[in-house]
């Protein structure tokens, strides 16, 4: 039995391709803990359900080898693994019913009639469906559907569980409390899982870690709140929450800052080198909304512009202010809707500043 | 506010109209128009297959011929004592010999005599004997005298008691017949005798090797509806193309194929005979017996077994074999609980799709089936065509039909209908 300490899921150079002619994860190395809620985040095609199910066992490695509690898996066939998942769109057996849904996975594990009964109705009053064992599946609302099947992925005491995509289907109230539920739970449990989907604020509010997947590679893993404050490169920065972007041309850099000259002459910014290439060469600006400060005093920021107000937005508790700004007219401000705040008119000319550790130079995107 | 009591006042609308009134009114208009839209094919269906079948179930019990024909004899005979030892009186028997002479001279003794003999042999020739003799037969002083002299049977008084059993404008004799049962003379039902019956055999024989076949397109269908369903659209596309290809043939190309494929000198006995397998004089009789009718009628109903299943199949999402190994489950376990279960509507449906086109098919029995292999519905063609006993083949073709009902009846108490799925 491998060290506690040890990672639960190892993948080792994984890649993987379907057709011979492309990959769709390319050299994945990643080490995923004991006990973490891991979020693989990436927009479709990314690869990261093709990750998940290559951890299943439903998708064999094309080259490389993944390991579960230290052991090689790849030759090890799905019902062997001992995995609980969760899939898009529950995969309940129709013809069974819930009790009989969460039985299953006990029934082919040979396990005594109480000893399931007792488990069942564990997992049932976990997720709140105490009375709804004898129902069908079809009989449930698709909340409840989905409970079921976070119970029966939960019932065989798996020590990892995926979780493909499980809140897609659902209205937007319904998933962010089902966002909590599963959070809680994995709290309570200690169980490790592994969860995809391509919503950002779900993989912020849920998780341990998140792996940010695009093009088949993982682009940035890294808790939610170092992913949205220190963004290591262009896309991440743009996946993640909201973000403005400005690209230019580094005029001069050291290993703290850099000078980049934005292009269509929007003038000289000062910025945090995190992921650039040199003097000469080109680089995006990110700089979160929140970030900006309206009508700073002068000389209070390194970076003070004038900006146009173009659009205002009003969002009840900010006003999205949409301005030009050097030479970009698609430069967000996010205003908080408190007292002293001074309203701004469409049309007028505001001044607008920002820190150099808020705006992070990160390498040329496209 | 208050809420209306909805049991104790009517619904109105805002010009007080009831509601329902109301409703009925706006939706008269789109009621119309579905009718219209099914009236053509409605009526067509009505001309050319409801009003057919229903006469020619009617003929199954139809038997005005005799009480028509007869019209003068039949209601003298109902004086008559049939359970005692004498013939009847003159005056039956000079009726008796008016209908014979109308019915000779409009040519429709002949099938009366015709209806008769399929109760008791020897009566069509009395009737074709009598109407020859009886045009010159002139003013007699005792009718019975001359009838007993032109035919020693008017003398027999089963040929009257045969006559006044069926004098009813319908019959239940033909439903007698089709389930191997006669009139004693004594008027009592009894089997026919062990030569005569074939009929509950021809039903058994039916029912069994459709069983057989239906069984069969099962077996060999499932395997080729889940592959068809877990393919890539595209892969799957092509080779349903190639179930339905078949369709292409006419049915008779495709039942001689066979007759060339499985005939004493044909393509697979010369296969095994040329690789030793048989030797040349102990070829395989595999046409013209059962194995014929059921290999033949297997290939020809596979399809209509493959393609419910296939749409059934393609609604069974893949993640829910995924979810039951992820659970733990074997491919096998898997399979029987989660999959076998979901496909369940598709196997009903093609059972019985197959069921019912086999256990009324007629064609390839007719050409593959030789006398062991041949179906009920053979019978019924036989006495359509042949034999020209309609009311015995109407027989025969009401009691399939019930007995398709019954069976159909019997799924549905069993499996349900609403567990029967075609897409």
């Amino acid at each position: 039995m491998a060290e506690n300490n040890d990672p639960l899921v190892r993948f080792v150079d994984i890649q993987k391709s379907y057709d011979g002619e492309t990959l769709v994860i390319k050299n994945l190395n990643m080490d995923v803990t004991r006990g973490e809620f891991l979020t693989m985040l990436g927009p479709s095609g990314s690869g990261k359900t093709t990750c998940l199910m290559m951890v299943a066992g439903f998708e064999p490695a094309t080259y490389g080898e993944i390991y579960l509690n230290g052991q090689p898996i790849n030759n090890v066939s799905p019902h062997k693994r001992g995995i609980g998942m969760v899939f898009q769109n529950y995969a309940l057996f129709p013809h069974k019913t819930v009790a009989e849904n969460l039985a299953f996975p006990l029934q082919v594990r040979k396990m005594d009639k109480e000893e399931c009964k007792r488990r069942i109705k564990r997992a049932l009053d976990m997720v709140q469906l105490a009375e709804f064992g004898d129902r069908r599946p079809g009989q449930l609302s698709g909340g409840q559907q989905q409970r079921v099947a976070v119970a029966r992925a939960l019932v065989f005491d798996p020590d990892l569980v995926l979780m493909d995509e499980p809140l897609g289907a659902l209205d937007k109230n319904l998933r962010e409390q089902m966002q909590f539920e599963i959070k809680h739970i994995h709290e309570e449990l200690g169980v490790t899982i592994i969860y995809v989907t391509h919503d950002q604020s779900e993989a912020l509010t849920m998780s341990n870690r998140i792996a940010v997947f695009d093009d088949g590679i993982i682009q940035q893993l890294a808790p939610p709140s170092v992913l949205y404050e220190k963004p290591e490169n262009a896309f991440v920065a743009q996946f993640i929450g909201e973000n403005n972007r400005l690209v230019g041309t580094i005029v001069a850099a050291d290993k703290e800052h850099c000078q980049v000259e934005v292009d269509n002459g929007g003038g000289l910014i000062h910025a945090k080198s995190v992921n650039i290439a040199g003097v000469g060469e080109r680089a995006t600006l990110s700089l979160r909304p929140e970030r900006v400060t309206m009508e700073p005093a002068e000389g209070s920021l390194p970076n003070i512009f004038d900006a146009r107000v173009q659009e205002l937005i009003y969002l009840g508790d900010h006003i999205r202010t949409r301005v030009t700004v050097c030479g970009n007219d698609d430069f967000v401000v996010k205003i908080s809707n408190s007292a002293r705040q001074t309203v701004f008119q469409k049309g007028e000319t505001v001044r607008i500043g920002w820190e150099v550790e808020d705006c992070r130079a990160l390498d040329p995107s496209d | 506010m208050t809420t209306p009591n909805i049991t104790q006042e009517v619904l109105t609308t805002a010009d007080g109209v009831p509601l329902k009134t109301s409703l009925n009114h706006a939706l008269r208009r789109r009621k119309i128009r579905s009718l219209l839209l099914v009236a053509p094919l409605f009526f067509f269906i009505l001309l050319t297959f409801l009003i057919p079948i229903t006469d020619m179930l009617l003929r199954s019990v139809d038997n005005k011929i005799v009480p028509t024909l007869l019209h003068r004899t039949i209601p003298l005979l109902a004086g008559w004592d049939e359970t005692g030892q004498d013939l009847p009186d003159e005056p039956v028997f000079h009726a008796m010999v008016e209908d014979i002479k109308e019915g000779a001279a409009a040519k429709t003794i002949l099938r009366l005599g015709r209806r008769l003999n399929f109760e008791r042999a020897g009566m069509s020739s009395l009737f074709r004997k009598t109407s020859r003799r009886v045009k010159r037969l002139g003013q007699v002083d005792s009718y019975r005298e001359a009838m007993l002299k032109i035919d020693r049977q008017w003398g027999d008084i089963k040929t009257w008691r045969l006559i006044k059993r069926e004098s009813g404008t319908m019959t239940l004799s033909h439903f007698l017949s089709a389930v191997d049962r006669q009139r004693n003379d004594d008027g009592t039902i009894g089997l026919k005798p062990k030569y005569k019956r074939i009929y509950i055999k021809l039903f058994g024989r039916t029912m069994a090797l459709s069983l057989l076949i239906t069984a069969l397109t099962v077996l060999l269908g499932y395997p080729i509806a889940y592959l068809l369903a877990t393919l890539p659209t595209k892969t799957g596309n092509l080779l349903i193309i190639l179930v339905l290809l078949p369709f292409w043939t006419s049915l008779l190309v495709r039942t001689s194929a066979w007759i060339a494929l499985l005939q004493k000198e044909g393509v697979i006995n010369d296969l095994l005979v040329a690789l030793g397998i048989i030797a040349d004089n102990h070829r395989l009789t595999m046409i013209h017996n059962q194995i014929g009718t059921v290999v033949a009628m297997t290939h020809i109903l596979l399809p209509f077994m493959v393609l419910p299943l296939y749409s059934v199949m393609k609604t069974i999402p893949p993640s829910y074999v995924r979810a039951a190994r992820s659970l733990g489950a074997t491919r096998f376990t898997a399979f029987i609980q989660i999959y076998l279960p979901n496909s369940v509507p598709g196997i009903g449906a093609g059972g019985i799709l197959v069921f019912i086109l086999a256990i009324g098919y007629y064609i390839t029995p007719e050409l593959v089936g030789g006398t062991s292999g041949t179906f009920i519905s053979n019978m019924i063609a036989y006495h359509i065509q042949g034999s020209l006993n309609w009311g015995l083949g109407a027989a025969l073709g009401t009691l399939l039909l019930l007995l398709v009902l019954a069976l159909y009846i019997l799924y549905d108490k069993l499996v349900g209908i609403d567990n029967m799925k075609l897409g």
